[in-house]
């Protein structure tokens, strides 16, 4: 029998960024004993790493902002995938969860008359996103970090037990999820610390997934080591299913120079304050890259441009702020066109746009990383940036008002959800979903917990068997073969990933992807760790790869079904937007053939329709970019295929 | 570009251990993170070491470099001469993990110790107006991102466990000048300051703003405020013949 220690609690939450520290915040407030579990330490999670801010349609900057147009943009920025049910959640609740976190001791940048103040981003159509100069992230952790650390005090004072209803387990990486066989819910949590190396075993009735993404993956990208897709997997081997995992988000302006910082952010900000991209030539060509369906609601000159910054009601915006994916691609294009900087990207430019001092006030971080990593002084010169993977868009296929997944007692909030940003995310859309579905899904489990009449239990086969296949890097099977280093193959599905599931796809390149995934599976059973088990990093990512291999043949899986492009997935062998796909999901499931990396299998599902009333917030024009013929019909302003423009319907390239 | 570049490692673990050589590649325009993690792939796949944004703005990659506290991910390789030996150590004012990974609780403990944000009573949320000169004090000292070099570095406890119970170290005496400053807040930390969390202890050597990464000015703009403060309320004779007079009344 594995040696074990063993905790109960109502609700595990994994993962401790802004979903999961919200969610535990919920479900502590709910009465339900509650752990949160997370690899790094407490307050170092990737949500620190956002830096522009948290979009909630407060209307401190520009009263004309309210819940609905932040819907509509939401939707647009997805292409109209998203579940429209969770951005309507989303946009009704974030000025709430925003104001909330005043009284938790958070402190934004604020108007002239007090408030809260609101920046300009890609996709918004007014200044809309709470911030902290661009350390938004690190505000949002911090402020839910020292709230955590406050009800522990409530406790303290109540039981003289700091730790009684609310636990932080740091360093603690869990690896399987426990269910009950005969009903399939949620029974418990496996994992182990990677200190010691010792196992560690949750009983408990709900989990909150709340792992954030995937980036790790792939070779260039914003994300941290912890970003390996455990939620994504572990959520899959328990039973659930994934949505839109094709859908992955490359942030258009990381760094590209030097090489050892290449993909880390340059923050959407830097665009939102006033900075520009320019090409080799010192053209601003974003003004090329505006598709059609965007025409006319960009400025078509540098002058127009220029004059929104100051005013907003009688000019359109730049399409340097575009959705992140027409940018991306647009700079992607201007380098194979031979336009690029010298080291492979573009040049982002705020010196000749703003006075020094000005930019050191607005964007302190991005001085601050280009002064110290690339003795580039951004006041000065431009910024040399590119394409970097940053945010997957699919994940945990969840219910929009509960956060529950398919699984009973598996919620799932945060970047590991998906449904809320469709095929692409709007820049700040982020921290407030974790915010709005951070609380839902807290809530969603204690509700849950709290209507059960007995909890499953833990089957001692299963917690064997996680053991014996967390150790199994220490000890392969005899006669496997060459032992494999975790490292190389880690770098070898990165670099898979990035070279042919990438920013621009083909169905050749997918198809090879998903070949050698199966050839680096098959070295995954060799994998050797070198040591023992306590603080051993060459094991923990040994078992982190696991994770990787199913999240990644979950997108190349579904990037290969969808032919078509959208948001963050383009086909180059399927350049347009269809119609017939915006109402098709692809759902990612366990195929469970095989106990160490299972094989992932992709399904087709119909999207729901919209709510009538937020259908009728749209113009058909509008829709008819987007939407079949026959959705089309339900619109009150619809005048038959004849009449409309609904005809272009499905000719359109986007 | 390369260059194969001397690294000395302190590798062991709370038993003990000893700094080893080890000779590794190194590229143009990196940091001593990415040498240590070249190290890890291909010489020491067990080296333990701490790190997450690789960015300087988790403050997870804090050690000591060539004796000196720094994030191992914001210190590069070109400050450096290609044939000096480089050594990195873990945090020296934390006992050892593994490696160059530290037992940091000692923070988490204190953080628990300092009365959290009271908000006021009277505002509901969304009612919060606060002027942005006066939140940027509070601000200042929210941009740490709680590396534990000013902890680490600060001699009242670098040298000397024995303060350790007394004292909270320069982020928390930070986070309590942080809350006092905070324009809305309506609870009273000076007594605690001085009592619980050793402010007395600081001489203002400014040891801790000088190896803060995002150069917050611990020392002139929390410590020393936060000094005054407490001077103000215990030692000042006015505020001093209040308390006699009116003690009775406020109990």
């Amino acid at each position: 029998m594995t040696e074990v220690e063993r905790h109960s609690y109502d609700v595990v939450v994994i993962g401790a960024g802004g979903a999961g520290l919200r969610a535990a915040i919920e479900a502590r407030e709910h009465g339900m004993r509650t752990a949160v579990v997370c690899k790094s330490l407490f307050g170092k999670a990737h949500t620190v790493m956002a830096e522009g801010g948290c979009a909630a349609a407060m209307g401190n900057v520009n009263p004309n902002d309210n819940w609905q147009v932040h819907f509509r943009d939401t939707m647009r920025g997805g292409k109209f995938l998203n579940n429209w049910r969770m951005v309507e959640l989303h946009a009704k609740e974030a000025p709430e969860r925003v104001w909330e976190l005043e009284t938790y001791g958070a402190l934004f940048d604020r108007t002239p008359d007090g408030r809260i103040s609101q920046r300009n981003f890609g996709g918004h159509t007014y200044p809309r996103l709470a911030h902290v100069g661009d350390r938004t992230g690190l505000e949002l952790i911090r402020t839910m970090q020292q709230k955590i650390v406050s009800l522990q005090q409530q406790d303290y004072a109540e039981t003289g037990d700091y730790e009684a209803k609310l636990k932080v387990f740091a360093e603690c990486t869990i690896t399987e999820l426990l269910t009950d066989p005969a009903t399939g819910a949620i029974a418990g949590a496996f994992g182990y610390w990677r200190e010691s190396g010792r196992f560690i075993l949750f009983e408990a009735p709900a989990v909150v997934m709340a792992t954030g993404g995937i980036g790790k993956s792939f070779k260039v990208t914003s994300n941290s080591w912890e970003y390996t897709g455990d939620g994504h997997a572990l959520a899959m081997r328990a039973g659930a299913t994934l949505i839109n995992m094709e859908f992955v988000q490359f942030h258009p302006t990381g760094m590209v120079w030097p090489p050892s910082v290449k993909g880390i952010l340059v923050t959407e900000g830097v665009r939102g304050d006033g900075g520009v991209l320019k090409n080799s030539e010192g053209k601003r060509f974003m003004f090329d890259y505006v598709p059609d369906v965007f025409k006319g609601q960009y400025a078509e000159t540098e002058e127009e441009a220029d004059r929104w910054y100051t005013d907003q009601e009688n000019n359109r915006r730049t399409p340097d702020l575009l959705p992140r994916d027409e940018v991306a691609r647009a700079i992607n294009a201007e380098v194979k066109a031979g336009r690029g900087s010298p080291h492979g990207g573009v040049f982002l430019d705020i010196a000749s746009r703003l006075p020094a001092e000005e930019i050191k006030r607005r964007l302190p971080s991005m001085y601050h990383q280009f002064k110290e990593l690339a003795d580039v002084d951004i006041t000065k010169e431009p910024m040399e940036v590119g394409p970097t993977c940053h945010y997957v868009m699919g994940g945990i296929e969840v219910d929009p008002d509960t956060a529950q997944s398919v699984v009973p007692g598996l919620f799932a909030a945060g970047e590991c959800s998906g449904g809320m940003h469709g095929s692409n995310r709007l820049g700040g859309n982020s921290l407030s979903d974790l915010l709005v579905f951070g609380r839902r899904a807290g809530l969603g489990a204690a509700n849950y917990v709290s209507t059960l009449s007995s909890r499953p239990a833990v089957r001692q086969a299963d917690v064997d068997a996680a053991a014996r296949l967390a150790l199994l890097p220490f000890d392969p099977p005899e006669g496997s073969g060459q032992p494999e280093n975790p490292y190389a193959l880690h770098q070898d599905l990165q670099q898979t990933m990035n070279d042919l599931v990438g920013i621009i796809r083909k169905a050749e390149e997918i198809e090879q992807a998903l070949e050698r995934l199966v050839e680096l599976k098959a070295r995954m059973r060799r994998v050797v760790v070198e040591g023992h088990r306590q603080y051993n990093p060459g094991w923990h990512l040994a078992i982190d790869l696991r994770n990787m291999f199913m999240v990644s043949e979950a997108v190349a899986k579904a990037a290969l079904m969808r032919t078509e492009s959208r948001g963050g997935h383009t086909r180059d062998d399927f350049p347009q937007l269809d119609p017939q796909w915006r109402k098709t999901l692809l759902v990612c499931s366990s195929a469970a053939d095989d106990e160490l990396v299972p094989g992932v299998t992709v399904e087709p599902k119909e999207q729901e329709p919209m709510r009538q009333d937020l259908f009728e917030l749209f113009d058909i024009e509008e829709l008819s970019k987007y939407y079949t013929e026959a959705e089309l019909a339900a619109h009150p302003d619809y005048r038959g295929a004849a009449a409309g423009s609904g005809d272009e319907a499905g000719k359109e390239e986007a | 570009m390369s260059y194969i570049g001397k690294f000395r490692v302190w590798r062991g673990d709370a038993n003990g251990g000893s700094l080893e050589d080890y000779q590794v590649e190194v590229n143009e325009g990196e940091v001593v993170l990415d040498v240590i993690h070249r190290l890890q792939a291909t010489q020491a796949p067990d080296l333990a070491v701490r790190w997450n944004c690789k960015a300087g703005k988790c403050g997870s990659c804090s050690a000591e470099i060539n004796g000196k506290p720094r994030l191992m991910c914001m210190t590069r390789m070109s400050t450096f001469s290609e044939d000096e030996t480089i050594t990195v150590t873990p945090m020296r004012a934390f006992s050892v993990i593994r490696d160059l990974v530290t037992d940091v609780s000692y923070n988490y403990e204190k953080a628990r110790m300092v009365p959290s944000f009271q908000p006021p009573k009277d505002l509901a949320p969304g009612e919060y107006r606060m002027q942005q000169v006066d939140v940027e004090r509070s601000q200042e000292f929210r941009k740490c991102i709680e590396c534990f070099l000013c902890q680490n570095t600060c001699h009242v406890i670098r040298d000397h466990e024995e303060n350790k119970p007394a004292f909270s170290g320069p982020r928390f005496l930070m986070r309590i000048a942080e809350l006092e400053m905070h324009p809305l807040d309506t609870a009273d930390r000076r007594d605690l300051a001085q009592d619980e969390h050793g402010l007395g202890y600081c001489n203002i050597t400014k040891c801790c703003t000088e190896v803060c990464p995002e150069g917050i000015h611990i020392t002139d703009n929390a410590l020393i405020p936060m000094k005054e403060r407490v001077a103000g309320r215990r030692y000042d004779p006015v505020v001093w013949l209040g308390n006699k007079l009116f003690r009775r009344n406020r109990a």
